[in-house]
């Protein structure tokens, strides 16, 4: 019976009832987009380094992997050195640079990894093959428009160019083979792939980047292996290299991205009020209304007990409706967000601003059903504490 | 030995703070009700008989004196017993009906009865009856807004005798009536009264007065004869 009042009372009131309910489901939409954005690039970035499995990365000592042009030398040294741990599975030396290609009159820019395609982990191949021979190339579907070529296609492809002198310390021609879509690429990057051994033939002539070098060594180790314990191993052995496990390395995410983390549970915290009081306003508005009505209620007998469930009831009944709105279109406007905020220069594509996951969307629900009984609370009180025979007499004189 | 009178009252003051003025709405108010009487309290605008009647009612609480309702003094009961004595013991109506919109008639008269907890076909069977008993038993699917003010004064009363009550209590049960219908309110009164129902009613209505079988006469927060 106390369902069927709150209902009643609702419904009596369609348009401030909807009203009502819309504001809530903003709200809502808000608050599950906040909680979304607050652990969505963490968890994203998380799913992100394990793609491929590999849960250790090595980058010159003081450094994050391709942060900055820094490499490690002696790259035959360093793997015989962590073949010594039974622990480590496969290791898969990534060498970073960048490369100009020569077309139509002007010189096309993109980075390059020089990689072993028998364990590489930072791309898939969309199309065509992959590195299968030294003169080969791999690219992505940008520097392939740019490039206006297609599969099959030779290249002359340049490195280390030196802008005082405007000219490349190594070039060489490359047959284009596949598309590849790069993990770690960004919307707006120009990259291509070749042989690691290719891209150090070409920098052999460079004063800074010759010889055997890496920029990351990218490690798989065994299951159940002891990630923390191999980071400490390596880090013990190779003096010159930085060890960083997806939990350092998320860790180090986090320090970065705490104020960014603060500022969506702040909006968060925030639209959680702003519900809180819409629900509180519409259901004390209600209850004033509605005075005389419920002290017949309890002149009739109804007890103080099922005035204040009836209350709060309605409160929860906006809230909840206006909360299973909001969440559909939270993830309504996520989607959009994330499609806008991905294509931001620098940025990976496949790093996810707002990450959908069930506990943050059953922690908005949990929130705002918590919040709609908080906010039926005050006027349910009010309801409750109404003075019978005062308020009749109120109602008679009005 | 003589029955013991249902309502009972003993140098009932009520007093009020009307911001810094102090209102005396009864000065020492000494009253019996015999079971079965049918009493209409009269009197001019705030001589108290509103007051009086909700000290009777149990929604309200005398500053002194005293209030016995069935042998129960009830004048200085929890909000908890309170409730309860009226839900098993009081039914109420009135002037304005105050039925709840959204339910049907059946279910407005329901209401005080799930509240007692009885069981829904009961509840129904029951509520049934009742509306028949009010001349309304082809109407009780139908809301509130769909009734005239006759029709619904009559829905009230058979929600005021949902719990089978000791007392009925009626705040100017006519008072929002032509007096064409004013006329069937006050032939049900008198039909529950012959039926057994002790009832009590204030009013302004001299039609209504006259069909009670006592009348009481209040002034300025006493009874002054009756």
């Amino acid at each position: 019976m106390r369902a069927v009042l709150a209902k009643a009372s609702l419904v009596r009131h369609r348009a401030r009832t909807m009203l009502a309910i819309l504001g809530v489901a903003i709200a809502a939409a808000m608050l599950l987009d906040m909680v979304m954005l607050a652990t969505g690039m963490r968890e994203s970035f998380r799913e992100l380094l394990l793609t491929r499995g590999f849960q250790l990365r090595l980058a010159p000592k003081g450094t994050l992997p391709f942060d900055t042009d820094a490499t490690i030398a002696d790259v035959a040294s360093v793997v015989a050195t962590l073949r010594r741990n039974p622990d480590v599975r496969e290791i898969s030396p990534v060498l970073g640079g960048s490369i100009h290609i020569p077309i139509r009159g002007r010189d096309l820019s993109a980075s390059i990894l020089g990689i072993d395609p028998r364990v590489q982990g930072d791309y898939e191949l969309l199309s065509g093959t992959d590195l299968t021979a030294p003169n080969t190339i791999v690219v992505n579907q940008r520097l392939l428009r740019e490039l206006g070529s297609k599969l099959g296609d030779t290249i002359q492809v340049s490195t280390g160019y030196d802008p005082q002198t405007r000219s490349y310390s190594g070039q060489r021609a490359l047959v284009v083979t596949g598309t590849v879509r790069f993990l770690y690429g960004a919307s707006d990057q120009s990259a291509a792939a070749v042989r690691r051994e290719t891209l150090q033939q070409m920098n052999a002539q460079s004063p800074t980047r010759a010889g055997d070098r890496a920029s990351l060594f990218m490690i798989r180790v065994r299951d159940n292996a002891n990630v923390e314990a191999i980071r400490r191993w390596i880090e013990a052995q190779l003096p010159n290299v930085s060890a960083l496990s997806i939990a350092t390395a998320i860790a180090q995410v986090d320090q970065r991205l705490s104020y960014f983390r603060q500022l969506a549970l702040i909006l968060g915290a925030v639209s959680l009020f702003v519900g809180f009081l819409l629900v509180t306003t519409l259901v004390t508005v209600s209850v004033n209304e509605r005075a005389g009505e419920i002290a017949v209620l309890r002149a009739i007998g109804v007890s103080r007990t099922h005035v204040i469930e009836q209350v709060v009831v309605e409160g929860v009944f906006i809230s909840l409706i206006g909360a299973i709105i909001g969440l559909l279109l939270g993830l309504i406007t996520a989607r959009y967000l994330n499609s806008i905020l991905s294509a931001f220069p620098g940025l990976p594509m496949a790093i996810d601003f707002f990450l959908f996951q069930p506990v943050a969307a059953w922690s908005a629900l949990g929130l705002l059903i918590a919040s709609g009984i908080g906010a039926g609370v005050y006027p349910a009180y009010r309801a409750a504490s109404l003075p019978i025979s005062e308020t009749l007499r109120r109602e008679a004189i009005a | 030995m003589s029955e013991s009178p249902i309502i009972s009252l003993r140098d009932v003051r009520r007093d009020y703070a009307l911001g810094a003025e102090r209102v005396h709405a009864l000065q020492g108010v000494s009253l019996d009700v015999a079971r079965g009487d049918y009493v209409a309290i009269v009197g001019p605008s705030g001589c108290g008989k509103s007051t009086l009647l909700n000290l009777i009612g149990v929604i309200d609480q005398p500053t002194s004196g005293s209030v016995t309702i069935d042998g129960k003094r009830v004048d200085a009961m929890s909000d908890r017993e309170a409730t309860q004595f009226r839900l098993r013991n009081i039914g109420f109506v009135f002037q304005r009906f105050y039925l709840m919109p959204i339910l049907s008639a059946l279910e407005n008269v329901a209401l005080p009865m799930a509240e007692a907890g009885v069981p829904k076909d009961e509840r129904v069977k029951r509520a049934s009856g009742l509306l028949t008993y009010v001349w309304l038993g082809n109407r009780q699917r139908h809301r509130p807004s769909e009734m005239s003010g006759g029709e619904q004064q009559r829905v009230a009363i058979a929600r005021a005798l949902a719990n089978q009550p000791k007392l009925l209590l009626a705040d100017e049960p006519t008072g929002e009536l032509d007096a064409k219908t004013g006329t069937e309110i006050i032939a049900l009164f008198q039909r529950l009264n012959n039926d057994g129902t002790t009832i009590v009613v204030v009013t302004h209505d001299e039609d209504l007065a006259s069909a009670a079988k006592r009348k009481i006469h209040m002034r300025d927060g006493r009874v002054v004869d009756g």
